[in-house]
């Protein structure tokens, strides 16, 4: 069935409708520390899609009832403002964001060290200021910028993509038509560049071979966004010469 | 774990690392504050600078927030009182209490005197850390020829971790921004300063400017050159 | 007291038993009851050992949406009740409820077992509402696998209503919701680094991970899900792909 605006074809001449190859990326903007109040922040954008993430904390969690002796808690927001979508988004809670914050806080989940602040409250908000598909691997990414940022202590970076089908060609970096038209949309994340997902969801129709496929594919752009997390935070933290210590 | 392991360490004193980035290997090097261990693999926690001493090998934070550490010298914020105790807010997400006994020398008579009398609710006051349980109960002292109430002044806080970097070696860049703003200056462990004296917003600009480049060389004539020129 | 129980279940796992002795591969017993609401035009009673999930169907006429204005609409909706666990309370439906909702959902819809245009009424005016609403009643476990199952077993239940004169008239019926297709969801849950199906609730509790793969008659995948604060290695998710599928077409086999 097609649907209503479906291009005829989205693959012409080797080259995808933004005139991508198969495994490029669209171009991927990431700044840290943007915001001055949150303890740390930053942006990851994929494209047009443009993510916000902002950690507070950690700090006193209340209600206190819900503090756990051990080990800080991690609550994760994600939103998605009103004007990020051509058709406006009422302002509020959707299932669709209730059922993205709970994956994101999994994901980020794996990495932190909880133990070492017990009786904390670590939060994590995410807001999507505009959406062009892959909105929560752009979140994730600058999520788990933010919380190095804000000094959490977490194992290693989360870096996230998507990968997905369209025209039958397996690709990388879904992008809004491809989303909207395409027919396989799959949201993957891994700790590092490490054989570890802790992201996956995955919308349309494959084989299992092609399951396989598009797990290596993920790997290799979730690797691909881990240089450039990196990258952007030595170049913010660069130290010139060693100095002495005082 | 494989005996065979060369000890190798990859990082530079001062290096600066990020969260998950492999630091050492093999077993003759051991993990201090800011790194963890997975397999034969040392790896850092945080976004901050090496610090290396003998076979320790540590990460000072570029951020993060301040953890009560017994005998840390703080300043904090009196923000509520019971009978016998005040909760003190000392910038961290453990609160503190500061017992009368502690703060108190002379006998009080509980029927007859509110110990408001004493400190106040918003009373600043540069304390000690008596204890700090398992279980991040924080217990404050006066007990301290340094303790005392503050007043006037004013407060700004900065980045724990970057405490050591403002007072410098041996208090001397502490003592040069006190010496060209005519201020005296307290620093608490816990990343909150005050400062009272003639040149204020002097004093509280080249701190600003140490903690936010803490990490790059050169920052001791920076401060030099920006304090010569006053304001 | 559920935590007292995490660590004696991962021991056993590690040892490669499970506490009611079964197989990791190995379903717990599975009943499935069909029309059992009367005044739903399609229901389902599922049970897997304990877990105890009531799935009823709902059709209304309403507006199709804008974007496929020539096709039925379906709507999936959960409700974790406060009589199935302790920690069940009662409000809005929380984290839980809404993703198990939408994991639901997403096996049904991607792999479009239902024909949805064929419940168009009118293009753009009128078209059938399906809507599927999943009644956990009491929680021992993988819920998602009963629900999915559940749901499906409902839709294959499920009566279309009579619509005369702009009216639904409910009680008389014309004909079977259009199924083309029988997607299964199984889930993998990973415990001490090995993989097992069908958790009871001790045994979920101890989880470091799940993946949700909804599979079809063609034994391809139309879902994943993957839930929890663990991970899984490229290695245990081809494992699972291959057990999710294997499995979906025993559990095919009590529906159809």
């Amino acid at each position: 069935m097609t649907k209503v605006g479906q291009p005829e074809k989205m693959i012409i001449n080797g080259k995808r409708m933004d005139g991508r190859s198969f495994e490029e990326f669209r171009p991927i903007t990431v700044e840290v520390g943007i915001l001055k109040r949150a303890e740390g922040s930053a942006v990851f954008k994929f494209g047009d899609t443009y993510a916000l993430a902002a950690v507070y904390g950690p700090r006193t969690m209340h209600p206190k009832h819900m503090q756990d002796p051990q080990k800080a808690i991690l609550r994760c927001r994600y939103s998605m403002a009103p004007f990020s979508t051509t058709d406006r988004i009422r302002p509020g809670i959707s299932r669709r964001s209730v059922e993205i914050s709970k994956v994101l806080n999994e994901a980020l989940s794996n990495v932190v060290f909880f133990e070492d602040y017990p009786k904390t409250g670590i939060d994590v908000f995410v807001e999507i200021l505009q959406a062009d598909a892959s909105t929560r691997c752009a979140g994730l990414n600058a999520a788990s910028l933010a919380l190095t940022e804000a000094g959490v202590p977490i194992k290693d970076l989360i870096s996230s993509c998507s990968v997905g089908k369209v025209d039958d060609q397996i690709v990388l970096d879904i992008g809004g038509n491809e989303d909207e038209f395409g027919d396989v949309d799959m949201s993957t994340a891994t700790i590092g560049n490490e054989d570890k997902f802790v992201l996956l969801q995955m919308d349309g129709i494959i084989t299992k071979e092609e399951f396989v496929e598009l797990l290596e594919l993920a790997r290799k752009g979730c690797a691909e966004v881990y240089e450039r997390q990196k990258n952007a935070l030595k170049e913010k933290y660069k130290t010139g010469e060693i100095d002495v210590e005082s | 774990m494989d005996k065979d392991i060369k000890s190798e360490i990859f990082v530079k004193e001062r290096q600066l690392v990020i969260p998950g980035e492999i630091l050492a290997r093999g077993l003759d090097f051991l993990p201090s504050s800011g790194c963890y261990r997975v397999n034969n693999e040392l790896k850092s926690k945080l976004l901050g600078l090496v610090k290396l001493k003998d076979r320790f090998i540590g990460i000072i934070p570029l951020a993060g927030v301040y953890i009560p550490k017994t005998g840390d010298g703080i300043i904090g914020l009196v923000e509520d009182m019971q009978t016998t105790i005040w909760i003190v807010d000392i910038n961290s997400p453990y609160d503190a209490i500061l017992p009368l006994g502690e703060a108190v020398g002379e006998y009080v008579d509980l029927n007859r005197t509110d110990i408001s009398i004493y400190y106040d609710i918003g009373d600043l006051i540069y304390a000690k850390v008596l204890n700090v349980s398992k279980s991040k109960q924080v217990q404050l002292t006066m007990n301290d020829h340094r303790a005392r109430k503050l007043i006037g002044g004013r407060v700004l806080t900065i980045t724990p971790s970057k405490v050591p970097r403002l007072i410098g070696k041996q208090g001397s860049m502490i003592e040069l921004i006190k010496d060209k703003t005519k201020c005296q200056i307290i620093v608490g462990q816990n990343g909150v300063v005050w400062i009272k004296g003639e040149k204020e917003g002097l004093a509280a600009k080249a701190i600003l400017t140490i903690e936010s480049e803490s990490h790059i060389s050169g920052l001791t004539d920076k401060i030099t050159a920006m304090l010569e020129k006053g304001e | 007291m559920l935590k007292a129980s995490e660590n004696y279940v991962r021991k056993l796992i590690e040892e490669g038993m499970r506490i009611d002795e079964r197989k990791f591969d190995e379903f717990r017993e599975i009943k499935i009851e069909t029309d059992v609401i009367k005044k739903a035009e399609g229901s389902a009673r599922v049970l897997i050992g304990n877990t105890h999930v009531l799935v009823g169907v709902k059709m209304s006429v309403n507006e199709p949406f804008p974007d496929a204005p020539n096709e039925g609409v379906l709507i999936v909706n959960a409700e974790l009740v406060p009589v199935a666990s302790p920690t069940f309370d009662p409000g809005p439906p929380d984290e839980n409820s809404i993703e198990l909702a939408r994991v639901v959902d997403r096996g049904i819809r991607e792999s479009k077992c239902i024909d949805l245009e064929k419940l168009c009424i009118e293009e753009g005016k009128k078209a059938w509402n399906v809507n599927i609403d999943i009644h956990v009643l009491d929680h021992d476990g993988n819920l998602i696998d009963a629900s999915a199952l559940g749901a499906i077993a409902a839709l294959i239940s499920a009566k279309i209503p009579r619509y005369e004169d702009e009216k639904v008239i409910y009680g008389e019926y014309t004909g079977k919701i259009p199924l083309v297709d029988t997607p299964i969801a199984v889930t993998i849950s990973k415990i001490s680094n090995k993989l097992l199906i069908d958790p009871n609730l001790e045994e979920e509790n101890a989880l470091d991970a799940r993946v949700t793969i909804a599979t079809n008659e063609n034994g391809d995948i139309c879902a994943i899900q993957k839930g929890g604060t663990g991970f899984f290695t490229t290695d245990e998710l081809k494992k699972a792909a291959d057990l999710s599928i294997e499995k979906g077409k025993e559990l095919r086999k009590l529906v159809k």
